[in-house]
């Protein structure tokens, strides 16, 4: 009789606790620390020297993408927004988040593109490309400080769960789930590495592996590697569910973009 | 070609200064192959001239030893103002230049 | 005689096994000096002296696809004494020869910062020249491991 009654009482408590806050997730890390506090020295001085840190080569090419005129339209970022470091300030940090005009939920080089293909009237850049990462880490750049503050309503849980279930679900020949390292293993080594928090709030990025900026997109692609599983393709549901996810569970972390990562 | 060049805004004749350069550069080693096996031909910066004033103050011969986006940092000495102009040109033979400018006072 | 062929099968069972151990120390061997054909490359055949060049570098490297470098050389950069060049090499590189910089003698300061591609763990050497034809050399030992996680992406 003992039995049955414990399962009940919690299972009444797990129900209770996936009613609060995701805040409350007790397996989230505590405190928050951002990639670069586990990183090496010489990584966060080339993340904080704003000359010498390679994803800045990216943030310039984007500042003369946003005045050039793009599309059939003509007109350029700048047309409309006008100096990105005042009109972007604060933009980064709320996404992903759901684009009313396209009625589902975009990550910011989704938004980059929506706003191309809509108001410049251009093509929508390949994921990945050159000039799209710079436009992305251009606009995030100018979010730099400021906390990941995402929106979790009616409209973006659906999204969030599925990423909290991708997140908690093993996969690959490693058999391991993202929270088996970034959740329960975070500050432990990894062979010469200290595992993080797997935040995305430096994204996009400059990673010495890729050498050169990335999306954090390609960083969740490249765990799924590490755990030999299949990777979600560019621009796949899993992968911006997992960018909800880690939003939410990163929030108030600073923007760091662009971030310096190994 | 992305590429910044930092000086110090201004500096007194005589003063010993610090020059850095950043450039785009996949700095492509040769070794490496695409997802289908095709091999990505070898292509790095592999010659990089600065003049200050048209006068040579600092040459580089590179190779794929050298990283990625390319980063070099050195010194040379304040004299008259003017321009400091960094060169280079890669192994498919496209060029670059980027130029900063240097206002230096009588000390 | 069972017992004896045994012994022997093993014995020679043991030889065999030994041999792939031996030939692969015997090609591991490291000359004793693995930079003195780098060096003679780039001298000519002159005498390089170690001293007045340090190689800074961080003793742990994140990632061999991009290390810091420093190299500075004592000297007074006069017109009359001055570096003429530093070149920088790797001994475990595919290419060993990784850049030379050409200083002018009015650079004020002998001394060079940029980003290496290191291949493995390994000591890498600066030579410079100055500008009375005498040759000097630094190293620094770089220990360059693999991502603990690999990446196709």
């Amino acid at each position: 009789m003992a039995k049955p009654l414990c399962l009940h009482l919690s299972a009444a408590l797990l129900a209770a606790a996936s009613c609060i806050a995701p805040a409350a997730e007790p397996e989230w890390p505590h405190p928050l620390k951002s990639g670069s506090e586990f990183a090496s020295q010489d990584l966060r001085r080339l993340q904080a020297d704003d000359f010498a840190n390679p994803g800045m080569l990216w943030v310039t090419r984007g500042a003369r993408l946003w005045s050039e005129p793009a599309g059939a339209s003509g007109q350029s970022c700048a047309a409309c927004h006008g100096d990105a470091a005042q009109s972007m300030k604060g933009v980064a940090a709320r996404y992903p988040r759901v684009d009313p005009g396209a009625g589902r939920l975009v990550n910011l080089e989704d938004r980059i593109n929506l706003c191309r293909e809509r108001n410049q009237r251009a093509t929508a850049l390949a994921r990945e490309s050159g000039e799209l990462l710079a436009l992305s880490a251009h606009v995030a750049h100018q979010s730099r400080g400021m906390p990941v503050a995402v929106t979790l309503d009616a409209q973006t849980r659906p999204s969030f769960e599925r990423g909290r279930a991708l997140y908690v679900a093993r996969s690959g020949q490693m058999n391991l789930a993202c929270t088996h390292c970034h959740d329960r293993s975070w500050g432990r080594k990894l062979a010469a590495e200290t595992i993080s928090q797997g935040h995305g709030n430096a994204y996009p990025a400059y990673r010495l592996e890729w050498q050169t900026l990335g999306s954090l997109q390609r960083r969740i692609r490249a765990c799924y590697y590490g755990l030999r599983a299949e990777m979600p393709p560019y621009g796949a549901q899993e992968l911006l569910d997992l960018e909800l996810y880690l939003a939410v569970r990163g929030s108030g972390l600073p923007i760091e973009t662009p971030g310096a990562r190994r | 070609m992305v590429a910044r060049v930092q000086l110090p805004a201004t500096a007194k004749a005589g003063e010993l200064i610090e020059v850095r350069i950043t450039i785009q550069h996949p700095m492509e080693t040769g070794f490496r192959f695409e997802l289908g096996g095709k091999p990505i031909p070898k292509n790095v910066i592999n010659s990089l001239l600065v003049r200050y004033n048209g006068a040579q103050i600092f040459r580089a011969e590179m190779g794929s030893g050298i990283a990625a986006n390319p980063y070099l940092q050195f010194h040379t000495v304040a004299k008259q103002s003017g321009e400091i102009e960094v060169a280079w040109i890669d192994d498919n033979g496209e060029r670059g230049v980027e130029k900063a400018a240097l206002a230096v006072t009588s000390g | 005689m069972l017992k004896r062929a045994r012994r022997r099968f093993f014995s020679f069972l043991a030889g065999v096994a030994a041999l792939p151990l031996l030939a692969a120390r015997a090609a591991s061997g490291q000359p004793a000096d693995p930079f003195a054909d780098l060096v003679r490359k780039i001298t000519g055949g002159a005498a390089v002296k170690p001293g007045r060049v340090t190689v800074d570098t961080p003793r742990l490297a994140d990632n061999g696809h991009s290390v810091p470098l420093s190299v500075s050389v004592e000297s007074p950069m006069t017109a009359a004494d001055h570096v003429r060049s530093i070149t920088l090499l790797s001994p475990r590189n595919p290419r060993p020869l990784m850049a030379t910089f050409h200083l002018d003698p009015a650079a004020g300061r002998a001394q060079v910062a940029t980003r290496v591609r290191l291949n493995g763990s390994q000591r890498v050497l600066a030579i410079a020249q100055l500008s009375d034809g005498s040759f000097w050399s630094g190293v620094a030992e770089v220990e360059v491991t693999e991502s603990a996680c690999l990446d196709a992406t």
